[in-house]
């Protein structure tokens, strides 16, 4: 084994450790907008999940199993290389001029988050139980607003650790972008450690930025749980 | 809409997808993303064991170890340990390591933390008077768990095992990144050579994925309803 010479300071200052900051940036930016899309679009879908016409619950359900069981990067490449055959040509011409890479990575990852978001908010408002939704009904709320008013604020609560697990898991996921030439943290890692052949030190420094964000977030479902979670059931 | 559809790029190229360039060359396609899931998931197996055994330990030290371990790699995106084994293996031995064993041990060590939680929560779902009754019989800890509490456990875990397949396979995808010819990684060859497909050839190999892996979550839901069933 040859003698590795560690250079910490490649990654801690100058230009390599810009890249490193952008590519955080980048990470950040993509996981928070997707987050949002994939939570919208997971509520959506859960509610047309549990919805009484039946084409439209078969059609939530088509799409829950199709995207779940689908490799992620698959996705991405479908979106990014595949779409311009399935959208209109004025949409395709708009997304040329525009940052499309990125576009793509968002597409894939709110898509493919919002069926695993959408199956956590539907045990979620499993545990809430059937009576509500009755006493609900039978005080004159349509389905909807029952939904909106009385079952989806209590199924969100319950639903807030799996659904910030998910959001983590898309963080990790959102690595998947560099595929597609979407320079986030994993894509500067690899670029930095290709330019300075400080590998070790440059995956070290990427790695450290996700498990450090990765055990925050687990303390904070811990802390939820006991603070918001544990009162809730002992009721 | 740009052109309509055409799958005869699917069709030329059939035995490609399924098998690569299999029996003139290496193997490639369906049947290498098939055989990387199966291998990496026996071996993770045998780790998540070990890893699931060390966190419930008496020893104090051991069930931190395991955990700092677990929380690392459970917070590192998969990609993130593919290419630290493609570095790390060829200097850690002393010698090169073809791509597919480095993203065999990636996918091992990566899905080792999932499989070593379903086999803690396994373990912990036998009610303790089993142990207590092995123990009392003058079994030694080791053999209580060997031979009792874990043949239990084990059998309430295969349908997560299968989850876990199911993950593993949908996982082995990433083995593009380090050019090992799974499916995905064909797919793209094929992509690079026709050029105008692309829509047909990512679509197809998602509906591969997709029968392949729904097949597997059916048989865990099945098996799930019938351990239920007997319970």
């Amino acid at each position: 084994m040859l003698k590795y010479q560690f250079d910490w300071s490649v990654v801690t200052s100058g230009k390599y450790f810009e890249w490193l900051l952008s590519g955080l940036s980048t990470t950040i930016q993509l996981s928070l907008v997707s987050v949002v899309l994939s939570f919208l679009l997971g509520l959506l879908i859960a509610v047309m999940r549990m919805s009484s016409i039946k084409p439209v619950r078969w059609f939530a359900h088509g799409y829950l199993e199709f995207f779940r069981n689908t490799p992620l990067l698959v996705q991405i490449f479908f979106w990014y290389f595949g779409s311009y055959k399935i959208l209109p040509t004025v949409i395709n011409d708009w997304l040329n001029r525009t940052n499309f890479e990125f576009g793509a990575a968002v597409i894939a990852l709110t898509i493919y988050t919002s069926a695993f978001i959408a199956e956590d908010i539907r045990s979620g408002v499993r545990s809430i139980p059937k009576e509500q939704l009755e006493a609900a009904r039978s005080s004159g709320f349509s389905y909807i607003r029952s939904m909106q008013y009385i079952i989806l604020p209590q199924a969100v609560r319950i639903t807030i650790p799996p659904l910030i697990n998910q959001f983590l898991n898309l963080t990790k996921n959102s690595s998947l972008a560099m595929t597609i030439g979407v320079m986030e943290l994993t894509y500067q890692a690899r670029q930095v450690e290709s330019y300075t052949f400080k590998g070790f030190e440059a995956f070290t420094a990427a790695t450290l930025v996700y498990v450090v964000l990765s055990i925050a977030i687990t303390i904070m479902v811990t802390y939820y749980d006991k603070i918001v979670l544990s009162p809730m059931k002992a009721r | 809409m740009q052109t309509g559809f055409d799958f005869t790029v699917i069709w030329t190229n059939i035995t490609y997808f399924f098998i690569g360039r299999f029996p003139h060359g290496a193997l490639g396609g369906i049947a290498l993303t098939l055989y990387l899931a199966i291998v990496a998931c026996v071996l993770s197996f045998i780790g998540g064991l070990f890893l699931g055994l060390m966190g419930i330990s008496h020893n104090r030290f051991i069930r931190y170890l395991s955990t700092a371990i677990l929380n690392i790699i459970r917070g590192m995106p998969l990609l993130m340990v593919i290419f630290w084994m493609y570095f790390l293996l060829p200097a850690l031995l002393g010698k090169t390591v073809s791509e597919s064993w480095t993203v065999i041990m990636a996918l091992t060590l990566f899905t080792s933390a999932y499989m070593s939680q379903i086999v803690k929560a396994g373990v912990e779902g036998i009610p303790r008077g089993q142990t207590e009754a092995a123990l009392s019989t003058g079994l030694h800890p080791w053999q209580a768990m060997f031979y009792i509490v874990l043949p239990q456990g084990l059998r309430n875990m295969i349908p997560s095992f299968v989850n876990q397949f199911v993950s593993m396979i949908k996982d082995t995808s990433l083995a593009f990144i380090v050019g090992v010819s799974e499916l995905t990684h064909v797919a793209t060859q094929i992509n690079n050579r026709t050029i105008i497909y692309p829509t047909e050839i990512f679509f197809f190999i998602a509906v591969v994925y997709f029968i392949i892996c729904y097949a597997f979550t059916s048989l865990s839901r099945w098996l799930e309803k019938r351990l239920a069933w007997r319970k």
